[in-house]
């Protein structure tokens, strides 16, 4: 035993109503601690009902102040709860907050055992582990750094787009990066959005317009994050902006390349593979910023050196061939990965026939052609191009809820399959049915759209549908289309006849989502979308300090809701660049130079860049900035030359020792 | 209260997964057995050895070792370090004739609380089926001719 | 520190070893007179005549600086430990078997029986009839007694206070040259004692710190034994060869004198400062360098390895954390 300073230990055990002392003899266990551990240091030990009120966090500071405590321990829930609450307690009394731990025996005691003898033995041994580390304990300070003022968002789509307005409109300046040659994500391909309606390039365009002109935005369209390093208030970002072969201060966006280029290339982005673009292109009229991008590997002068016309053309001489990738580098203090979705692959669900049969269509294909601006003018017609179809038949959940490909529920497809209903039968008079397994219409106005779409005559069938085919058996069925499905409320097998089939397919993650993630230094669920701090209480924020996650990036959703998140999103990184610097929890590894050997086996041990080697002094160092407290060179050093607060080896070794009541051996009891 | 041997161990978690599973098992009132009590680390990257030789020689007759699933670690990949130590020390126990079966290693994330329960369930079951590890002080020899007389009934 | 005038005992005395530790003490050479001019030998079974009944005389505390090097293996070591301990002002676990067991310490995998069972029926003695070592007999003359072994063998602190540790298997004659100067300018009042339970004549770190090869990150893709790899890279760290090499985890002061001749560092000078568990670091250093994320692929490197508890324990069994393998605790 070293020759410390006993310290003077304060032991609190909640009741927590009943929550713990139903199964916790909590009286038992605070008079326990008081007599067994007072060779430890105990000088105090109590029972509250609710630790965390008031009076409860008053008991502590009270407790702190006279009687000279120096170490606390606080019995109670879980530290993901009150950590915080006690160690603003402590510090309030004047203790250094580091110095108050907490000992969960709600979540891992009264709440998951039956036996209160049993259930009262392991809290006293959770306990004993508890005020055996926290003597181990040493004093720390939060580390603060100051938080850059610029704010990256990746992903010019309707959430992107609403968290750089509002932080630009802040006052701060914002990289608004985006991966297409335009903003305005999936909702610029969209017709009418539900349930009002509303055009959805007539609402999104000024909204892409006011961020392409704002002075606070640096807009970086046809640009990907290439790599990030640092952490939150520091971030140090390479955006690789791909060559358009333009000169953008040229160019006036009259469009006479477009019109010149000889180049015929199917759109399989924006018009979803219904319509043609050429190889010098803007993706669609409104296009921000309206400059256009020459799709390289459709030129025909990259492929075979001839043509140049849109360079013949061009009355700015906007035209360079020459234009390299461009590398740049930004620092910003937050992030907002606004990234949105990929529309699930129809073609996976083969009994659907999308891909085979030329009349079924996806969602985004029906977009295109519904909207006036699409490839066939608004007018919906089959495949042929020309012929109106007299019945359609749209299926909900493709590819969702679905053990074979998405198990979970996309949230838009039955208002986008009752948006579709309409808008059939508003430009074409076709009967239309709806397949569907339940009919998921919950938020403002949502419902009352699928009533009106009920009055309009629309019907639907309740029935997962079994196959689409053109295999006819009756003479109604031939050249059509045949929807086999069980009409689970009728009862029986249907097998109806339509002209037209929309998929109202699924929203999956990006493909490349995990790469992002990994990049942006967050996870990703299961399913593939990225993970929130907090399903319920924190939805926008990640484990990662600094970013956050908006849109259908952090999950399927509607328009209101990736506006909501964008403006949370927003907001905390106000709120984060107000506050001018930002607070680090002190958990860091450091290196004892003295005892280190340079013998590297650490130096692998960091995905975050915060080890290194001087090789002039033959030392690791380790960068605190970087570090984020994960322990692993901790646990790797062979010397044993890194430390690591808040989990140091003392500490862990005494919480060992506690919990399996070693500390009680040494007065024999 | 039963004769049955109830075993102690010590469950090693770490801050983002496992340990939130815990909670989540304890939010959710899931039930599972009394005997281990748990660590909280903020990875499962920290778990050194010693952690679990201490653990052995202070008494415990199993130790779980839980952590986020590969490729969800919250600090990337330090999970696979756990996963490599635990291979190793657990060839080390086995050569100290410890069964390796005494240590555990487990992934949990942390929406997964009935998977945390119900593997701590299982593993008290497998401790309790080894039996203790009694590791306590040696016990004198009586006279060197016992213990002689018993090694002819062990074999070499 | 002169007592009474006269000139400082000095004792040094070989429990369980195999008295390397004293050809250490004689290979610092000339040194070896300088210990003869400045102490008073009172005790050296390897270098001189003394009886236990003469040590059992001196005053308590009598001898100033005790070399106790060798294992608790009998009740002789332990005796002995106890009797030098009672007549010694300092005592210093001398030598890897009194600070951490050493080799006599992996006799701790097997039970006590077992051993002495195996020692007197190997396949190169022949005793059909079975023939063991007794601890007490009876002849006319009276009751003999020869020691009795403890059921493990344990280093010098397991038994009895130590106030100093001087690891390695030897400790190098250098480090204990400097140790006999630093002593002879304690007693001249010329220099400070270190504090109690220092581990003296070490570096401050571990034997990399004191190798001269290169060393990179690593990334081990496969273990291998040092005679698969030859001719042996002399400038790059062995480790990194795929040879485990125990230098990381291992206290420096040997001037990693294996290293530089192109052997793996077997780690005779214990634990770097602070550990709980030798063994524990090498695992960790081994392990922790694997370039590999399946079990699979992990179980096929660490194969490797052919005696993990002998890689990492060699010396250090008897002082680890588990102090002794299963078989030989239970009854």
């Amino acid at each position: 035993m070293s020759e410390k300073k006993q310290e003077r230990v304060g032991v609190y055990v909640c009741h927590c109503g009943s929550n713990i002392a139903g199964t916790v003899d909590v009286v038992d266990v605070a008079k326990w601690a008081e007599e067994n551990l007072k060779h430890q240091g105990v000088v105090v030990s109590r029972e509250y009902k609710f630790m965390c009120s008031s009076l409860g966090q008053e008991l502590i500071e009270k407790d702190i102040k006279e009687l000279g405590l120096t170490r606390v321990v606080v019995a109670a829930c879980s530290p993901h709860l009150h950590e915080k609450t006690f160690r603003t307690a402590a510090a309030n009394a004047g203790m250094n907050p580091y110095l108050c731990e907490l000992a969960s025996i709600r979540e891992q005691v009264s709440w998951v055992h039956t036996n209160k003898p049993v259930a009262t033995e392991k809290a006293k041994a959770v306990v004993s582990g508890a005020v055996s580390r926290v003597i181990e304990n040493v004093p720390l300070d939060e580390i603060k750094v100051p938080i850059n003022p610029n704010t990256l968002v990746v992903g010019g789509g309707i959430a992107g787009i609403q968290a750089a307005l509002e932080i630009a409109n802040a006052g701060f300046h914002v990289y608004l990066v985006e991966r297409e040659p335009s903003i305005g994500g999936h909702m610029a391909q969209f017709d009418k959005t539900f349930p009002t309606l509303d055009c959805s390039a007539c609402i999104l365009t000024p909204r892409m317009v006011e961020a392409g002109t704002h002075p606070n935005i640096t807009l970086l369209t046809w640009s990907e994050v290439v790599n990030v390093a640092g952490y939150v208030g520091n971030f140090n970002v390479t955006i690789k902006k791909k060559a358009r072969f333009l000169k953008e201060d040229l160019c006036t966006g009259c469009g006479i390349c477009q019109e010149k280029c000889p180049k015929k290339v199917i759109d399989d982005v924006f018009e979803a593979g219904l319509g043609y673009r050429k190889a010098i292109y803007t993706p669609f009229a409104q296009a921000v910023p309206n400059y256009p991008v020459m799709d390289k590997e459709n030129c025909t002068y990259f492929i075979k050196g001839t043509c140049k016309a849109c360079e013949k053309f061009c009355p700015t001489e906007a035209i360079d061939f020459n234009q390299q990738d461009q590398l740049l580098n930004v620092d910003v203090g937050n992030i907002i990965l606004a990234t949105g979705y990929d529309l699930f692959d129809a073609r996976r669900v083969s009994n659907y026939g999308y891909g085979r049969l030329p009349n079924v269509f996806t969602s985004l294909e029906f977009e295109r052609l519904s909207n006036a601006a699409g490839p066939t003018g608004g007018h919906v017609v089959l495949r042929d191009g020309k012929t109106m179809p007299k019945s359609v038949g749209i299926i909900h959940c493709v590819g969702s809820r679905d053990k074979n490909f998405n198990n979970y529920c996309s949230v838009i497809c039955c208002m986008q399959g009752l948006k579709f209903a309409h808008l059939v039968q508003e430009h074409t008079g076709a009967t239309v049915y709806n397949f569907y397994i339940d009919m998921r219409t919950a938020y403002k106005a949502y419902d009352e759209f699928y009533q009106r779409v009920l009055e309009e005559g629309t019907l639907f069938v309740r029935g997962k549908v079994a196959e689409v085919t053109d295999a006819a058996r009756y003479s109604n069925e031939k050249g059509k289309l045949i929807i086999q499905v069980e009409d689970t409320l009728a009862g029986k097998q249907r097998r109806i006849p339509v002209d037209m089939v929309i998929l109202s397919s699924g929203l999956q993650p990006r493909h490349d989502a995990k790469e992002v993630g990994k990049m942006f230094g967050i996870s990703c669920s299961s399913d593939g979308w990225f993970t929130e701090k907090h399903p319920k209480l924190d939805p926008v924020a990640t484990m990662t300090e600094g970013v956050f996650i908006v849109g259908c990036a952090q999950g399927p959703k509607d328009i209101p809701s990736s506006v909501a998140q964008g403006a949370a999103a927003s907001a905390r990184v106000l709120d984060k660049i107000l506050q001018k610097e930002v607070a680090l929890e002190p958990i860091k590894a450091s290196v004892d130079e003295e005892r280190c050997s340079g013998c590297r086996i650490c130096n692998g041990m960091c995905p975050f860049n915060a080890i290194s080697f001087v090789e002039d002094r033959m030392v690791t160092e380790i960068n605190p900035a970087l570090c984020q407290g994960c322990g692993t060179c901790v646990a790797a050093c062979p010397a044993g030359a890194i430390h690591g607060t808040g989990f140091s080896d003392e500490q862990i070794i005494a919480q060992i020792d506690g919990l399996l009541l070693r500390n009680l051996e040494q007065v024999g009891a | 209260m039963t004769d049955q041997f109830e075993p102690t161990i010590i469950g090693f978690t770490c801050n983002w997964c496992s340990y939130r599973a815990a909670d989540l098992a304890g939010t959710a009132r899931m039930k599972y057995a009394p005997n281990v009590r748990l660590i909280r680390m903020m990875c499962s990257g920290r778990l050194d050895p010693t952690f679990v030789l201490r653990a052995f020689s202070g008494g415990a007759d199993g130790v779980l070792i839980t952590g986020c699933h590969p490729g969800d670690c919250h600090y990337m990949e330090q999970n696979y370090k756990a996963l490599r130590r635990y291979l190793l020390l657990k060839r080390v126990l086995k050569g100290m004739g410890i069964e390796p079966e005494r240590v555990k290693l487990v992934w949990a994330s942390a929406a997964e609380g009935a998977r945390f329960a119900s593997e701590t369930t299982l593993f008290v079951e497998e401790i309790r089926k080894l039996g203790p590890l009694n590791w306590g002080k040696p016990v004198e020899i009586e006279t060197l001719q016992e213990e002689i007389s018993k090694a002819e009934e062990v074999p070499a | 520190m002169t007592v009474n005038g006269s000139k400082p005992k000095f004792a040094m005395y070989w429990a369980a070893s195999c008295g390397g530790c004293e050809i250490a003490v004689l290979n610092t050479h000339e040194k070896i007179l300088d210990v003869d001019a400045n102490f008073d030998v009172v005790f050296w079974p390897v270098a001189m005549d003394a009886k236990y009944k003469d040590v059992e005389a001196m005053e308590d505390g009598s001898i100033l600086l005790t070399l106790f090097n060798g294992g608790m293996r009998n009740d002789e070591n332990e005796r002995l430990a106890r009797l030098l301990r009672k007549k010694s002002k300092i005592m210093v676990a001398f030598g890897s078997c009194a600070c951490e067991g050493c080799i006599p310490g992996l006799a701790n995998l097997s039970p006590v029986g077992e051993i002495v069972h195996t020692a007197f029926n190997t396949i190169t003695t022949d005793n059909p009839n079975e023939v063991y070592p007794r601890t007490t007999y009876d002849v006319p003359e009276g009751e003999l007694h020869i020691p009795t072994l403890s059921r493990l063998l344990r280093p010098l602190d397991q038994v009895v206070d130590v106030d100093y540790y001087m690891p390695g298997c030897p400790p190098e004659s250098h480090q204990i040259a400097a140790v006999i100067d630093l002593v002879i300018k304690v007693i001249r009042g010329e220099a400070e004692l270190p504090p109690k339970g220092a581990v003296i004549g070490v570096g401050n770190s571990t034997v990399c710190d004191e190798c001269p090869r290169a060393r990179n990150v690593k990334l081990i893709k496969a273990f291998k034994r040092i005679q698969d790899i030859a001719p042996v890279d002399p400038t790059l760290c062995i480790l990194e060869q795929g040879v485990p090499c125990n230098g990381p985890a291992t206290r420096s002061g040997c001037n990693a004198r294996c290293p530089q001749v192109g052997a793996q560092c077997i780690g005779c000078y214990g634990p770097a400062e602070g550990t709980l568990d030798y063994g524990a670091r090498l695992m960790t250093a081994f392990a922790s360098v694997i370039d590999a994320n399946t079990p699979d692929e992990i179980d096929k490197i660490l194969d490797g390895i052919p005696d993990p508890t002998g890689q990492v324990y060699r010396f250090n069994l008897a002082g680890s954390l588990l102090k002794a393998a299963k078989p030989a605790w239970e009854k």
